[in-house]
């Protein structure tokens, strides 16, 4: 891909040092040069296009930009993107394919588990997370998971209980 | 929100990142998990003109214990590690407890113990955890490997005591000399918000009696407190209802607190003693948190 960055205007911008990473988003194997200085989240968002990765407080509170990293939820506006050279990265995009839902996405479809949606892929991927360490979590466990994401409109209690209907989802496909 | 420019290294070893930082001067960092210096080199609190990244330096990510009990955590064990440890829950009660409440579980995927307390923030629970431990931490420099006690690393609010080409490698928690037990309490509004009181403590016992005490605060002054006179009020006395007090209102009188959003002087000063009380009244009833195990 090409290289990424923004022109802030302080300095030429064709004097600006980057460095090669190889990566892989949701499965693919990647290639970009980067500045060092360049978020994660802005990799993802920008230079990928994946915008279901979401930036919110970009203060590493909310919690919406959360990615997996090797399989470890991570606030993504608190991660250079060079440090995921060699690494393994998923986005909420990795869920599902574009026609279908991943039970997560039906869970908080059936359980009202969203409003604006905008903390929505955050909460997704931390509790995809947790739904792969622990496929029976129970109702503190899954507030426990999610405790780094935050929610301004739902007050929590369907995304909680999406999450729990999802995790019945995948045990009785998994027993099925 | 953006960095300022930087350089960047990744060195594959401790020598190259020592290396790396002894030719830098003072303008550089060390980059471990990043929770804090991230957020305040994007602020530009922080604007280094080197981050040298020892996350893919082999064999820092550890935290073990040596035959005679002494725990040693390196560089890279994040905190989520720490949370899950079976070491930890067995036989470091206030060190696990404090594990769960650092900043939110995403977070502590990423963040370390050991660079929680280089970045000594007065609002850092491992800062307190540790010196009341009576921890170290373990620095490797140019010219070798030292070992600095916790009460002499942090030197004020954001302020180690590491030279600038230096890089602590490990925290080392002394082994009990009797039955350990303890706590870390946390007073915070939220899930990741910074502590408005921490109290950490660490006593040993052989029998009735105390061996070992070490007290301290997290968010109550203008660096980790360490509340000595407090500790040391048990020392060589069983743990009583009166024994418990007196510790308890002497570590309220260390605390430096000051009034904030997050609660009053007078409040934040109320919550030390409380602290305290429960968590020696806890270590009274005999919970070495071995049965959390």
């Amino acid at each position: 891909m090409t290289i990424v960055y923004d022109d802030l205007g302080d300095e030429a911008t064709e004097q600006v040092p980057t460095r090669r990473i190889a990566f892989t988003i949701n499965g693919r194997k990647k290639i970009a040069e980067v500045e060092p200085r360049l978020l994660l989240a802005h990799l993802i968002r920008r230079g990928l296009g994946l915008t279901g990765t979401h930036m919110g407080c970009d203060t590493t509170n909310c919690g919406a930009c959360t990615v997996l990293v090797d399989g470890r939820p991570v606030k993504s506006c608190t991660m250079l993107a060079v440090q995921v050279d060699g690494r393994a990265v998923a986005t909420v995009e990795s869920l599902a394919g574009p026609s279908e839902l991943h039970p997560l996405q039906e869970g908080f479809r059936a359980e009202h588990g969203l409003q604006c949606g905008f903390c929505t892929p955050g909460m997704m991927m931390a509790a995809s997370a947790l739904l792969a360490e622990n496929p029976s979590p129970t109702e503190d466990e899954v507030r426990w998971a999610l405790s780094g994401n935050l929610c301004r409109c739902t007050g929590y209690q369907n995304i909680v209980k999406s999450v729990l209907w999802a995790a019945e989802k995948l045990r009785s496909a998994s027993a099925g | 929100m953006y960095p300022s420019r930087f350089r960047y290294e990744a060195p594959r070893s401790l020598d190259e990142a020592v290396a790396l930082l002894a030719g830098a001067g003072d303008d550089a960092k060390v980059l471990a998990g990043g929770q804090s210096l991230i957020p305040l080199m994007k602020l530009r609190f922080a604007a280094p003109g080197l981050l040298v990244d020892i996350n893919n330096i082999p064999g820092l990510d550890y935290h073990r214990e040596d035959a005679d009990g002494t725990l040693r955590i390196g560089a890279l064990a994040r905190h989520a590690d720490l949370e899950r440890s079976d070491i930890l829950r067995a036989r470091q009660p206030t060190m696990a407890q404090a594990s769960a409440v650092i900043a939110d579980p995403i977070v502590r995927n990423r963040g370390t113990l050991v660079g929680s307390l280089c970045h000594a923030d007065p609002q850092g629970d491992w800062a307190s955890v540790v010196t009341a431990l009576g921890g170290q931490v373990v620095a490797r420099g140019p010219g070798g490997q030292r070992t600095i006690p916790m009460t002499d690393f942090v030197l004020g609010p954001f302020q180690n005591a590491l030279g600038p080409a230096e890089v602590a490698v490990e925290a080392v928690i002394p082994a009990p000399r009797g039955a350990r037990s303890g706590g870390y309490l946390k007073l915070e509004r939220r899930v990741g918000d910074f502590a408005t009181v921490g109290v950490a403590v660490a006593i040993e016992t052989t029998g009735e009696m105390v061996t070992r005490a070490g007290i301290a605060l997290t968010g109550v002054g203008g660096a980790t407190i360490n509340a000595a006179q407090a500790a040391s009020a048990l020392v060589g006395k069983p743990l009583t209802g009166q024994t418990i007090a007196r510790a308890a209102d002497l570590a309220a009188q260390e605390a430096r607190p000051r009034t904030d959003h997050r609660g009053s002087a007078e409040y934040k000063r109320h919550m030390v003693r409380t602290f305290v009380v429960r968590i020696l009244a806890r270590s009274q009833g005999g919970d070495t948190g071995e049965r959390a195990a």
